[in-house]
């Protein structure tokens, strides 16, 4: 069964601020990794790990660039998880 | 061109006795220890239960987001170089191309090295956090002190074992007396409080074993001394072309005005017994700052609480000053400190700053039998008092490798 967006959010709020130390009130589904939030290369490598082993997904290298913003992220996660 | 003159205009430091220079410096004046027994679990594996952990947790002196990207040696670096460059008044309109840094480390990023080799053991390759490299690297410490500065005349780490931190103000005098910046940070850290390197050190012979007395466990020149105690943290050095400083009003503590290295060609670990490197280096340093024996009052030796080492030093001291010996305080503040391998040429450099600035040289503590064979006037106990008028001072270092720095700091 397909994970709920809400929570994917939730949970990706989570591991943004515990990687990169933005407050998860800022974090928002319109918002550019890095030119929004300051996430830089090394740290979205850090996101990406943590989301795999949150969600249970696999997010394959290629398609990290394709995750500009957080809404990228969420959409992707929730389709992973179908 | 004139000679360009090198002085001291900012000091910053992280000790087991202290999270600034303030409180580490009036601790070492009342003699305290900062060696203590260790806390944690995997001690039990150790021949040595103890070590001097730094005072202050780097926690309490920086943001989480930021700590978690740095190894503790860099966290060391920034908290101290923070200090320093405040303490320098925060010279921040100069030009940047004229700014260095030279921060050393003996060992690097050990922490994070076995840290991370454990989790590709236990949870796979794409665990290993991308921010790895950047941490153990041994020059990650003054990279990160030069990237929060933004300086661009030059970031080097020299690496020589426990001699390193010495080294890179070596270096950093250079820089400035050889035209290539006007303002360099230099200084050493280090954080190897860890089982792998207090087992190898261990294993080695070198740590002191006096697990039921660890703030009596460091005692240089005594008789019954039984190794060095293991200590982290870190100090940091302003230095700073004369004119310069004087140009923009800085408050100016000392000069620094010559180094001289030399290397063994004996062994890899153990000390020359003659000590004819560690003479040499002395002659260079003195030569190079234009001085002789007669101009030295106070010295803070390397003193490691050693069996060997001690001594060799002492005597090599004794025949390189001859009979101006005499009146050349000797400290060795491991004593209080305990040994930072790379950090420790930087510390006791920033206390021989405060030496000359308060006309006071620092106690040795824990001689309870002065050990016959030292020849050197060695301060105990208690600080002592240094002439007023124009006076110099030497630190010297020495590394794993037969490495020898000796620096010459001297009033202004």
């Amino acid at each position: 069964m397909a994970l709920a967006q809400a929570d994917v959010l939730a949970g990706l709020k989570e591991i943004v601020e515990e990687v990169a130390g933005i407050p998860a009130a800022s974090i928002e589904l319109d918002k550019n990794f890095t030119e929004d939030l300051e996430v830089d290369s090394l740290s979205m490598v850090e996101v990406v790990v943590a989301c795999e082993e949150r969600f249970g997904v696999k997010i394959p290298d290629e398609k990290v660039t394709d995750l500009v913003t957080v809404g990228d992220a969420v959409n992707f996660i929730v389709n992973a998880s179908n | 061109m004139s000679q360009r003159r090198v002085v001291v205009t900012g000091l910053g430091a992280t000790t087991p006795l202290g999270g600034d220079v303030d409180t580490t410096w009036k601790a070492i004046l009342a003699g305290q220890s900062g060696v203590r027994l260790l806390t944690d679990d995997w001690r039990e594996m150790l021949p040595v239960h103890f070590a001097a952990r730094v005072a202050t947790e780097p926690s309490e002196q920086m943001e989480r987001v930021e700590m978690r990207r740095l190894d503790r040696s860099e966290q060391f670096a920034l908290i101290a170089s923070r200090e320093a460059w405040k303490d320098a008044g925060s010279p921040d309109d100069l030009d940047k191309e004229r700014l260095g840094v030279v921060v050393a480390s003996g060992i690097g990023g050990v922490i994070t090295l076995t840290d991370q080799f454990n989790i590709l053991n236990e949870k796979g390759a794409r665990s290993v956090s991308p921010h790895t490299v950047p941490m153990l690297m041994p020059n990650g410490p003054a990279a990160n002190v030069g990237l929060e500065l933004q300086a661009k005349a030059g970031v080097h780490t020299p690496v020589s074992a426990c001699a390193s931190g010495a080294e890179a103000i070596g270096y950093a005098f250079e820089m400035i007396k050889n035209n290539r910046a006007d303002i360099v940070v230099s200084g050493g850290v280090e954080a190897a409080c860890h089982q792998l390197p207090m087992a190898a050190f261990a294993a080695m012979k070198a740590l002191s074993t006096r697990n039921d007395d660890p703030a009596r466990a460091s005692r240089p020149y005594d008789r019954d001394r039984d190794g060095f105690v293991l200590g982290e943290g870190g100090g940091i050095l302003v230095l700073e072309e004369y004119e310069h400083a004087k140009a923009r009003g800085a408050k100016i503590y000392c000069e620094i005005s010559g180094q001289g290295l030399t290397s063994d060609g004996y062994h890899i670990a153990a000390p020359d017994p003659e000590g004819s490197g560690v003479q040499r280096a002395i002659k260079f340093a003195l030569q190079n700052a234009g001085m002789t024996a007669k101009d030295i009052v106070h010295l803070n030796a390397h003193a490691t609480s050693t069996p060997a080492g001690d001594v060799a030093e002492a005597n090599a001291l004794r025949k390189a000053l001859g009979a101006d010996a005499d009146h050349v305080a000797v400290s060795a503040t491991k004593s209080m400190t305990g040994h930072l391998l790379g950090g420790a040429g930087a510390i006791e450099s920033v206390f021989l700053v405060k030496a000359l600035q308060d006309r006071l040289a620092p106690p040795t503590i824990n001689i309870e039998n002065l050990d016959p064979a030292v020849t050197v006037d060695v301060v105990r106990d208690t600080p002592r008092a240094l002439p007023a008028g124009d006076i110099a001072a030497l630190n010297d270092s020495f590394g794993f490798g037969g490495h020898n720095v000796v620096l010459v700091f001297n009033s202004i």
